[in-house]
């Protein structure tokens, strides 16, 4: 098994498809730390117009931590899309370069094919992460300094003390990837139906489309469907960024405001890696390989 | 003799379609054996099912007296594929090809194993080009090179020539003499190219719409006695009254396609054109054609089942 594992991640990396998501990431994350340290002002501006009337800050705001909770919202919908490029391609991809004919004839089953595959596929995701955890909170902290985290949620603020900040980052980089790796699990799942990489990366992303759809539209005959769609828990790690409050109002540090959504969300997104890895292996060690 | 591979009442049903149907055969140790058949006729689903890409409907598959559904793993360990194009990671080299697939057989290759492989199969000069810039014969030897390095008892080669040149079909022949003869492998090979077949095989097995129509031995079923001669002249009329009224009138066979057939054994051959010329018919062409590809023909159209030709 281990080397099989070995043989997948040696694959993975000899490719260079596989470089092209970091250096979108790089790329990505570049511009906006580039924009926001030529104009961070504006920005910071805009982020108070609504309540600049109301509440005084001193400091800067425009900090590393908050620069990399931007990017993080921005980026994890579009990392997706990276996960899928490579996870979707798994088996799809030996498929159609005619490899998995080969693969199969050697003796290892097809289970283990499988699991060193999704192995694999899990390390290319947290690799991909790991890059965007350097670049997005390291390197925002290096060029933007580091102070108290300031965030607008839809109807109140958080300010978390600057001491307070970076384990909930380790935190939240931990809950983004599991939510990478079930999208990982979802590309990987449908990659057993297809003989070309296109139609499993596709599918993958519009199923995550459509389910992020569905999760954010606020219509109440969706709403029971949300609690079911992994999509709606994906976003869960912001609850890291939740603090508690005591009674005269003042923030705990330490604390989170809902740790059960957390787990809750962790546990609906481990039930769907489990769903989508065991259907593929149930499914793929059914299938007659046509190739 | 040992049997390598056992085969009984194997059946594969798609849906609608019975792409193999009640199929048994066997291998014994040492053979070469000629798996052949028009397209569509069931060859790569046997192929498959006997390398687990395919599960049979139906009916046992037995490789080195162990039964392949039970056993998969340790049977593997001593088998060889090529499954029709010899497709690997295009961005790897031949070297790194060979050494994944080497490791994935099981072993932990030396350099040298690796080299002397890729020397065998003609590609050392090429072992750190990427398999992107091979042709399709390099791939093919590279499939082969492949399929050998864990050095297995049994090698299956399906369709090994198809889309190569006539250099790499020979190539590709040479090879499968030298592992059969020098190296003592044991080896199954499918083609519809019967003159490929007839080259190499000391086996044949041939398959018609899924069901096996004739087993035997090669050297029975490619009878230099049974060769079909056809002939091609100036005057195909005046070229058949004189033959007619020769010695040689036994031979005739039929006139097909304006060409005269027939059929004698293959050291008449020369007494046959120095009679042509005699008898001042102008030749346009003599070609010797196997008596296996008309009785070929004969029973993959005739929709005839045979059971056993010779054993």
């Amino acid at each position: 098994m281990w080397t099989l594992i070995q043989i997948e991640l040696y694959k993975i990396f000899r490719r260079p498809r596989t470089y092209i998501a970091f250096i979108a990431v790089a790329a990505l994350i570049t511009i906006i730390q580039f924009g926001l340290k030529v104009d961070g002002k504006s920005y910071a501006d805009f982020l108070m117009k609504d309540i600049g009337g109301t509440m005084e800050i001193d400091g800067n705001i425009i900090n590393g931590y908050l620069i990399c909770y931007i990017m993080l919202q921005l980026l994890l919908v579009h990392v997706p899309l990276l996960v899928a490029l490579i996870a979707a391609d798994m088996i799809s991809g030996e498929a159609n370069m005619g490899t998995l004919r080969l693969l199969i004839s050697k003796p290892f089953s097809r289970t283990e094919l499988l699991l060193a595959k999704f192995f694999a596929s899990t390390v290319y995701t947290l690799l991909l992460l790991v890059w965007l955890a350097i670049l997005a909170l390291f390197l925002s902290m290096w060029i933007f300094g580091t102070g108290d985290m300031f965030l607008m949620k839809s109807s109140y603020v958080v300010l978390l003390s600057e001491n307070d900040v970076f384990w909930r980052y380790a935190g939240a980089f931990v809950f983004a990837a599991l939510a990478m790796v079930t999208v990982a699990a979802l590309g990987f799942f449908l990659s057993i139906f297809a003989e070309n990489s296109i139609g499993p990366i596709v599918a993958t992303m519009s199923v995550i489309v459509f389910f992020t759809i569905l999760s954010t539209l606020n219509i109440p005959i969706f709403n029971a469907l949300k609690p079911y769609l992994f999509t709606t828990h994906m976003i869960s790690w912001k609850e890291f960024f939740d603090i508690q409050v005591n009674d005269a109002n003042e923030a705990i540090v330490g604390s989170i405001q809902n740790p059960q959504k957390i787990v809750n969300s962790a546990l609906v997104l481990i039930i769907h890696i489990i769903g989508f890895v065991g259907g593929s292996i149930w499914i793929f060690n059914k299938k007659d390989v046509l190739s | 003799m040992q049997q390598i591979v056992q085969v009984k009442g194997l059946t594969k049903q798609f849906k609608n379609l019975t792409a193999v149907n009640d199929l048994s055969f066997s291998v014994n140790e040492g053979d070469v054996y000629g798996f052949l058949g028009q397209n569509g006729a069931g060859k790569s689903t046997s192929i498959r099912m006997m390398l687990t890409l395919i599960e049979p409907t139906s009916g046992q598959i037995e490789l080195f007296g162990m039964d392949l559904a039970r056993n998969r793993r340790e049977i593997l360990r001593n088998v060889g594929a090529v499954i029709e194009k010899p497709d690997v990671y295009k961005y790897l080299s031949a070297y790194e090809n060979l050494e994944l697939f080497a490791r994935l057989s099981g072993i932990k290759p030396t350099k040298k194993l690796l080299m002397d492989q890729l020397e065998m199969v003609g590609l050392a000069a090429r072992a750190n080009d990427r398999v992107k810039t091979f042709s399709q014969g390099m791939k093919q030897r590279l499939g082969i090179g492949i399929a050998l390095v864990h050095n297995p008892q049994l090698i299956v080669l399906d369709e090994p020539t198809n889309g190569l040149d006539p250099q790499g079909i020979a190539d590709i022949r040479n090879l499968i003499l030298h592992l059969s003869r020098d190296l003592k492998k044991t080896i199954v090979v499918s083609s519809h190219l019967l003159s490929e077949i007839e080259q190499v095989a000391t086996r044949v097995l041939i398959i018609d719409k899924g069901r096996k129509l004739v087993e035997g031995n090669a050297t029975e079923l490619f009878d230099p006695a049974q060769t079909i001669v056809e002939l091609q002249t100036m005057d195909n009329v005046f070229a058949l009254e004189q033959l007619k009224a020769s010695p040689w009138s036994t031979y005739l066979q039929a006139q097909r396609n304006s060409a005269i057939l027939l059929k004698l054994n293959r050291t008449e051959i020369p007494a046959l054109h120095t009679a042509l010329a005699a008898m001042q018919i102008q030749l346009l062409s003599l070609q010797p054609r196997h008596s296996l590809e008309d009785y070929f023909l004969q029973i993959t159209s005739g929709n005839q089942h045979v059971d056993t030709y010779t054993n």
